[in-house]
This record gives structure tokens, sequence and C-alpha cells, in this order.
């Protein structure tokens, strides 16, 4: 159903993610705190977790858990309160508004819960939307078949299905070929097979691009196919354990 | 194209229909600036190279008469380049085909051509010839107006003898670009015309050889204008100077320059109202856009794309939405500039007058769209900016709603559940609301400024030829003569009535300031010519021996009632006299003063005391009276006041209907693009609510009321504020257009205000109904289904 990889460098430097074993990211005694208003609210109350290249993890939790705005601040969008994030042992806590967007727009591809498409431009217009800004991106093309939509390019988001949109916004991602891969409930708008779909899809791209990638979602049995499962409750770490035999995607059932 | 851009394009399709309704509003802004701005580059740099070209003079002066001798003193004031010393007669014209008598101003000019002061310019025939005393070349004006070519001739009384004048050329000069009979306000071609002829022949004629009655100046670059005049009143005082004036003043020019000055207040004031309210339009829009796509905003981020980015995106929107406007603006402009230019062309005469459209207003006009989309898109762009993407990515919390001020006040039981969401809406966004009533209150200011000329101009007109002047003829003679002169102008066939009137020039002077101009001597009572206040409409008491001055004039003096006035007689044995102001007088224009008749005849010891008349004439009897007044030598000049009624119409009706047509469409215009675009806003943003509204089994009629209710209410509440804006926006373009000379009387009849709002609230239903429409095909599943 999906295309080959057909860029030989890629597969080389994903041959090299896998031996190394060097921290990608790396996050200490990290809160967040909301004010809103009347209340504040602590999303994260000293978090320690550390990534590592090709590593994949899946980041498990009930809502409200604290696990997107974990992976907010491990992408750049947002800032802890207090703590330090390290990204390659550059430091992203107290990072400006311009770094931040600089780091997000060379090192990190994003996936939404509901894929975030710009309506108004077709699939290979949204992929392209992030290969015009990034240096050294693969064309939306190639991205588009990886992800299994190269006869769908030229849809319009309303014309294509859930778990289409979420291809395409997986290939946005990955065009830029970015080292860390940030997925927010990708499933969680989609039914099982369609869900499954993009599972493979994120699945092949952190085996076959070794791009270090970071999934939430509330859903166990996702966890499955993960390096590494870590479980988030009331804004803390309560469980990380490592996967040593994984779930295919295709295998799922929930 | 980049993926941001093309975004940007179908974004900018989806809302089409907002995006040019806001184009057209900023189209019309730019279109007026372009029109009015264009045309006051035409008709500056037209008359500026006309001037240079033409040695048009910068001081003027007439005389009784001074030998030619006292041109080579009048040369010699320092800063004097060119003197031109000239014999200037008005006499009494009789045309074919033209019953009454027309007034022809015989100018001389050299009899072999050279370069002078205020220079002909030969459209049609040739130069006058020496020797031939009878040639003439007559003003194009005139010519136009009564279908005179070379080789018609015209009858004219020149001192006393009637002659037959020969039209060899038809010309134009610099200095009746506005050729208006002294003391009438409108020009009236047919009956007005200057006539240039030889100076030998006209010398001969008025016993002028050997003098002059004229000077024109041309001066020297940084000449000092105020102390070639005080000099040249000092040669001149002994010959019956009559003061002399500088080019500001002088008539044509003046009239020119006040045209300009208008038509600049015009073009900069009412573009800035257009587009202020493009840029809260465009605040509007922009803002709603903004809040849709705060998630998209937020996937930007995201994605890497910088704060700049996301900055010149929104901005962009504005822009291309203003430079749509300025494209079309621009065009539309360029076109209605030359067909305005063209109506110029019947005011005032130019060799000829170019349409020239200067980049520079171009440019201007450009940077004031760019000024009001960047004023307009500034909030929301700021918004973008400063939304946080991971923030972004939650969904807006609902909008907060409370009880209205209606329903607080205790009248909640009142209202039905529509009328509380209408009221809740109004109050939940008072910005938006204020907005969208402030943007049809200006429509309709746009409008009441527009019509008001018509009202004023119909006021001045009623005031002028109604209630104020009852003649319906004016006679002047060509010299005063003796009072008893009246009875000679009642004895003429078919007049009922005749009044008689005494003009004196004089300057009139308190402290460092001054003003030449004519005392009117009028009878105590005048029953034709009456003085008449135009704020009380009560006629004027000249029963006194003191002066009644227009209260402008009394302003430019700085001079009040009870105190006294130098007036410095130019005429006779050019007494100086210490009168006393009685009152002011509320007039619509000139600087006038008026007094007693025999007043002023006491002021002058003289006898010859009868400038002119005043008649009542019975209709029947006009041609015997015109052929009386042709052949009676003393009468210079005749005003028929139906005649100049009738001038009037011909000229400015035609121009009026243009102006109100076009008024009507632009007003219509900003009524139609804000309640549209503030109907449009609020569907797309109540769209859900309005669906759920009609699965829960309320019809269309019923939905469409609560959209539709809230712009009728905005609609009702903007109607008395721009009626209030209207009456505010008019008297600060009155005094923005006030000269010295004259005020547009500032009226607005109550049917004008009624039209208008009629106008606006027709112009807010058919946009309210447009958007009915869209509402009619609001597909509930789909509104359901969508997200937000």
């Amino acid at each position: 159903m999906m295309a080959s990889i057909p860029d030989p460098a890629q597969q080389a430097s994903a041959a090299d993610g896998i031996r190394s074993n060097d921290i990608v990211f790396e996050a200490k005694n990290v809160t967040k705190r909301y004010d809103m208003g009347e209340v504040t609210v602590d999303a994260l109350r000293g978090v320690n977790l550390s990534l590592r290249a090709s590593e994949f993890i899946v980041l498990l939790g009930p809502s409200g858990s604290g696990k997107s705005t974990l992976l907010n601040i491990l992408g750049g969008l947002d800032v802890p309160t207090s703590g330090a994030v390290t990204y390659r042992g550059r430091d992203l806590s107290g990072a400006d508004d311009a770094t931040r967007t600089a780091y997000r727009r060379n090192n990190v591809g994003f996936v939404f819960q509901f894929y975030n498409l710009i309506p108004s431009l077709t699939a290979r217009e949204n992929v392209a939307l992030v290969t015009e800004i990034v240096r050294d991106p693969m064309p939306p093309q190639e991205a588009l078949q990886i992800v299994g939509l190269g006869d769908r390019m030229n849809h319009f988001p309303a014309q294509l299905s859930g778990g289409e949109q979420q291809r395409v916004a997986i290939a946005r991602a990955i065009s830029k070929r970015p080292e860390v891969l940030l997925c927010d409930e990708p499933t969680g708008a989609l039914d099982i097979s369609t869900g499954v779909v993009v599972l493979e899809a994120i699945e092949r791209i952190n085996r076959e691009l070794g791009t270090a990638t970071a999934v939430i979602t509330h859903n166990a049995a996702v966890a499955s196919i993960a390096d590494r499962v870590v479980q988030l409750s009331d804004g803390l770490i309560v469980a990380d354990r490592s996967n040593p035999v994984k779930t295919a995607a295709r295998d799922l059932t929930w | 194209m980049q993926a941001l851009d093309r975004k940007l394009f179908r974004d900018l399709w989806r809302i089409k229909g907002q995006a040019l309704a806001i184009s057209m509003v900023i189209a019309v802004g730019v279109l007026m600036l372009i029109a009015y701005l264009s045309n006051f580059n035409s008709l500056q740099s037209t008359r500026d190279v006309y001037y240079e070209r033409q040695r048009f003079g910068h001081v003027f002066a007439t005389l009784k008469r001074a030998p030619l001798s006292l041109g080579n003193r009048i040369s010699a004031i320092p800063g004097v380049a060119q003197a031109e010393t000239r014999v200037v007669f008005d006499v009494a014209l009789d045309v074919e085909g033209l019953a009454e008598p027309a007034t022809g101003r015989l100018v001389s000019i050299p009899e072999r051509k050279r370069e002078i002061v205020n220079d002909v310019v030969l459209v049609q025939g040739r130069y006058i010839e020496p020797g031939r005393s009878d040639e003439a070349i007559i003003s194009q004006g005139f010519a136009d107006a009564n279908r005179l070519r070379p080789g018609d001739t015209v009858g004219a009384i020149l001192n006393g003898r009637r002659r037959n004048l020969e039209v060899v050329g038809v010309g134009l000069s610099p200095e009746y670009v506005y050729t208006i009979r002294p003391g009438e306000m409108i020009p009236d071609n047919a009956r007005f015309g200057v006539f240039w002829m030889g100076r030998r022949a006209l010398g001969a004629a008025f016993d002028m050889e050997g003098g002059f009655n004229d000077v024109s100046l041309l001066l020297r670059p940084g000449a000092q204008v105020e102390r070639v005049i005080q000099e040249l009143d000092e040669l001149l005082m002994p010959y019956g100077g009559w003061g002399a004036i500088p080019r500001d003043l002088q008539l044509s020019h003046w009239s020119v320059q006040n045209e300009l000055n208008g038509i600049r207040v015009a073009g900069v004031i009412i573009p800035i109202v257009f587009l202020g309210v493009a840029a809260f339009l465009l605040h509007v829009v922009l803002h709603r856009i903004v809040a849709v796509q705060r998630e998209q905003i937020a996937t930007l981020k995201a994605l890497g794309y910088r704060q700049l980015s996301i900055a010149l995106h929104y901005t962009y929107w504005a822009l291309a939405i203003s430079l749509a406007g300025t494209l079309i603006g621009t065009v539309c402009g360029a076109l209605l500039g030359r067909g305005m230019l063209s109506m110029y062309n019947d005011f005032f005469r130019f060799p000829v007058l170019e349409y020239r459209l200067d980049p520079v207003v171009v440019a201007g006009a450009v940077v004031l769209g760019i000024v009001a989309a960047v004023f307009g898109a500034r909030t929301s762009v700021r918004r973008a900016v400063r939304l946080q993407p991971a923030e972004a990515m939650r969904p807006e919390p609902p909008a907060k709603y409370s009880a209205s001020l209606v329903e607080r006040l205790g009248l909640r039981r009142l209202l039905s559940q529509p009328a509380r969401i209408i009221l809740r809406n109004i109050e939940r966004q008072p910005v938006r609301s204020a907005i969208t009533i402030g943007g049809i209150a200006l429509s309709l200011a746009v409008l009441i400024v527009g019509m008001f000329a018509v009202d004023s101009l119909d006021l001045m007109m009623d005031m002028q030829f109604r209630v104020s002047q009852r003649q319906d003829l004016q006679l002047t003679f060509t010299e005063p003569i003796s009072p008893d002169g009246i009875y000679s102008l009642q004895r003429l066939p078919g007049v009922m009535m005749a009044e008689p009137v005494l003009s004196v020039p004089v300057r009139l002077r308190s402290g460092q300031r001054s003003r030449q101009l004519s005392i009117m001597g009028l009878p105590h009572l005048p029953e034709l010519f009456r003085v008449i206040d135009v704020e009380t409409l009560s006629p004027v008491d000249l029963s006194h021996d003191g002066v009644v001055l227009a209260e402008r004039l009394a302003d430019v003096l700085d001079v009040r009632p009870g105190e006294s006035i130098t007036a410095e007689v130019l005429i006779g044995s050019r007494p100086v006299r210490e009168i006393a102001i009685t009152s002011t007088v509320r007039q619509h224009m000139g600087l006038t003063a008026y007094m007693n008749i025999d007043a002023v005849r006491r002021m002058l010891h003289h006898d010859k005391t009868l400038s002119g008349g005043y008649l009542t004439v019975d209709s029947q009897a006009l041609p015997e009276l015109f052929r009386a007044i042709k052949e009676t030598p003393a009468i210079a000049g005749s005003g028929l006041k139906a005649a100049a009624l009738k001038s009037f119409q011909e000229t400015f009706a035609a121009n009026l209907g243009i102006m109100i047509f076009f008024n009507v469409l632009f007003a219509s215009i900003i009524a139609f693009g804000v309640v549209y675009n503030a109907a449009r806003v609020s569907l797309a943003e109540r769209s859900r609510e309005l669906a759920s509204l009609r699965v829960m089994g309320f019809t269309r009629k019923e939905i469409s009321a609560i959209l539709l209710g809230e712009l009728g209410i905005l609609a009702l509440l903007a109607l008395p504020l721009g009626l209030l804006l209207g009456y505010a926006l008019t008297s600060l373009l009155t005094k923005a257009m006030e000269t010295e000379l004259y005020a547009l009387p500032f009226s607005v009849v109550p049917s004008t205000y009624a039209v208008c709002a009629l106008t606006v609230l027709g112009a807010t239903v058919v946009s309210g109904l447009i958007v009915r429409r869209k509402l009619d095909r609001l597909d509930l599943l789909e509104v359901l289904k969508a997200k937000e």
C-alpha cells in the first residue's frame, strides 16, 4: 500500500541512528502551571524524561494527565514554568520565541489529533507549506508517497477522509526530514482501521528513517508498538518501562 | 507561488463578497481623491503655465485718467518688470439675436502685436490691423454663446455713439479665465464679453488719447507686492486712482484660486472619510478571520513559521483588498476626473485644459490605501502574532454573554427569546456594534454632505433672486449722472417702478486694516434691491446716516456696530470721512457696505450722484424697453434677472444632477459595505447557533429575523447619529471652504435629511436581503457537523 522509501542517504542515516544511543531530549524537573484567572492548574509537577535518537516512545495517560503539555514543551510550542529542557544539549526552557521557532522549523515534525491541515490548501500544498521554509526537504510528492497518498495529492482536506487527512499531516511532518516526530493523539479522532493505517505510517517512519518518535495516546493498546512506554498521571510520570517485544501496528486491536 | 500565498488567494476568494464590498468603499475614496486632486493639478499647472506664458499681471489698478508719461514713472517703481497702461471701458452691446443688451468690456491692446502684460491668445481669426478702428478680438465664451465668428459684427455704444465693431478674432486672456461681470455671481457668457481693440481706436473713442485709465504690472521675482502697491497708489492718487489690488484679489484669479482650494479640501477630507470607513470594515473582517483561523495560525507557528511571516500574511489580506480598491478607484477616478475637467471647461477658459494625472497623486492614493489597510489590519495582526501556538490548539472558550441592559432594567418579561438573543449579541460585542453604527452613520453623513450643496445653492439663489432682489432689470450708467436721471428711467417703456442706486468706490480703513470696495447708496427702505439679513430675513433699515456692513466685512476690518470707520472716497474730490457703523448684516456673499443714498450724496459734494437703477418691468414691453436701452448711450450695461437665473440653471443644473447621482451611489456603497460585512460576519459566527434553532423547528423567517433584526436595530440607531454627523461634517466643510468673499450658507432642509436617511436604509435593506438569501441556503447538517 505504501511506496518504499527511495532515499538511500536517509536509509544510511537510519542505520546509524539505530546504533547510536545518544540523547535527543532531556527534561529535568519540568513543571508547568497555568493561570486561569481564579484557578491555577498544575499541568506538570516535576517531570524527568529523556528520549534517545531513533527511539519510539508512547506517552500514555488519561486526559488531563499533562502529556500534551509535556509534548508541547518538548516541541518548543510552550515553555516550562520551571525546570530544564534540552534538545541535543541546547537549552529550550529559556529560549526566546525566535529560537524556538527556528527549532520547530528545522528539527521537529508535529502531528496533531485534529490534523490541523490548512483547509484552503491541497494535500500537496499543505506539505509544501513546510518544504518551502526548511533546508533540504524531500519533495512533497515523495512525502505523500511515503504515507500512501501519492494519488490524492491534489485533493483539498475536505475531500479526504479523516485517516487520509492525518496521513497528509504525517507527510507534512516528515517532509522536512525531522530528527523528532511528535504526535499528539494521532489516532484520537479515527476509527480503528484508519487508526492502524496511520500508526503503521508512523511506525515505518521511525523504523526506516530513524526518526525519534513520541506518540501521545490515552489508548493503552497503542503502547505495544513502542520501544518504551511512559505513563503520566496528574502531572507526574508514574511508570517508565521498556517494551522489548514490539507489536506491529497492523496487529493492533482495540 | 508559495503555499501561504495560495492560501491567501483561496481564502480571499471564499470571502469575495465581503472583500469586494470593502474594495468598493476604498475604490470610492480613491476615486474621489484621484478625481479631485488630478483636477487640482490639471487646473493649477495649466493655469500657472498660462499665466507665465501670457505674462499675467501681479498688480492691477484702475483710475480716472492719467497722462501716458506717468507710465514711465510707474515702470520705474522698484520691482516692476513691465507696466502696461491701458484704456478699459464697459459699454452696452447690441448683439444680433439677443433681445436684451449685453455688456462689453473694451480693453485696449497695441495696434502692432508685441508682448504685453495679460497677453491675449488668439484661438481663431487674426490680430487687429493698425488703423482699422472698428476691429475687435472677442472673448471665446461670448463668441461661443452668441455664435459669433470672425467676420461678424456687433453693435456697441462707444462714448455715446453707436458703432459696428467687426469681429476679426476670438481670443482668451489670463485676466478673464473666469469671465464674470463685476457684482454678479455666475458667469453669463451670452451677456458679458471682453473686446480687445486697438489702443488708438479706444483712445479716440473715449478721449483717452495720450492718457490711460487702467494699468497692470508684471513684477520681478522677489518683488514686494505690498510696497509696489503703495508706491503705485501714491502715483495714481492725483489721477483718480481707485487703489491698486494684488493678483490675489483679481476677480478671475480669485475665483480660480477659490475653486482650487475647494477641490483640494474636498479631495482630502472626503477620501479620508471613505478610507476611514474601509479601515473599520477591514478591522471587523480580519478580526473574524483571525478568530476562525486560530488553529491554522497555531499550526503555522508549530510548523516553524516566523512571527513576521504570520504578520505579513494577515497584513496582505488587508493590502490585497485595499490595492484592488485602489486600482479600481484609480482607473475610475481618472475617467471621472477627465469628465470633471471638461465640466470646468464650462466655467474656466483656458487655451488648452489638458487632463493631467500626476503620478504623485496616484502614489498618494496608493499610500493612503496602504495606510487604511495597515490601520484596519493592525489589531488583528497583533492578535495573530501574539497567539501562543500551544494555546491555540485548544478550542476557544464559549463566548461570554450576560443579560442585556434592557433586561437588567427589569423589562425582561417584555422580550421574546429571539429578542433577547438580538440584544445580548449587540451588547456582547460593543465595539463591533459601534463600528456598524458608526459606518452606517458615516454613509448617511457623506450623503448629507453631498446633498447639502444642492440645498445650499437653492437657498442662496432664493435669497439672491427672490428675497432680496425683486427687480426685473438692473441698469448701470457709464458714468454717474444727475439724480434726476431716475425720472428718465421711469419714463422708459414698460417700466413700472425705478429705484435709484449710487455705487461709490471707497477704501474703508480701521487702524491697520483696510479693504477697497463700493459703498452702495440705496433708498432708506429699498423695495427692489433689498438688504436682507439671511438669518432673521428682515430688511435692514437705511434711514440713518451711518453705514451698514456685511458681517464678514466687519470681521475683516475688525469693527463692531457703534464704532466708526474711515471712508476714503476714490472718486471726485476724494473726500475722507468718518462714518458711524450702525449695524452689521449677515449675507452669503460679498464684502459690501450699504448706506442711505442721500447720506452718500452729502458725503460726495458732487451733483452727479446716480450710478444706476433697479427696475420692475412689464414683461410684454421688454422688447421695446431693450430697444430703447440700446439707443441710450448713457447706459453701459443691464442685467436681466431672469436671464441670470436661466444661465445659472443651464450651467449648474446638469452638473448638479450628475453630482447627486454620484453622491447617492457613493453613500450607498458605504452603507452597503458596512451592513453587508456586519451581516456576513454575524452569519459566519452564528451559523451554528442559527442552524441549531432551525433544527429545533424555528422557521427561516424567524432565524432571519434574529440576524437581520440585529442589523435593523443598529441601522435605526445609526440614523440619528448619521444626521448629527452629517450636520457636523457639513458645517466643517462650509467652514473649510469659507472665504473672505463668500460662505456657502449652511442649510439642509428636512426633506433632504429624510431622503438621505431613506437612501441609507434602502442600501441596508438590500444588503440584508442578500445575506438573507445565504441564510435560506444554510445547510443544517453541514453546519452542525463542523467542529467550530
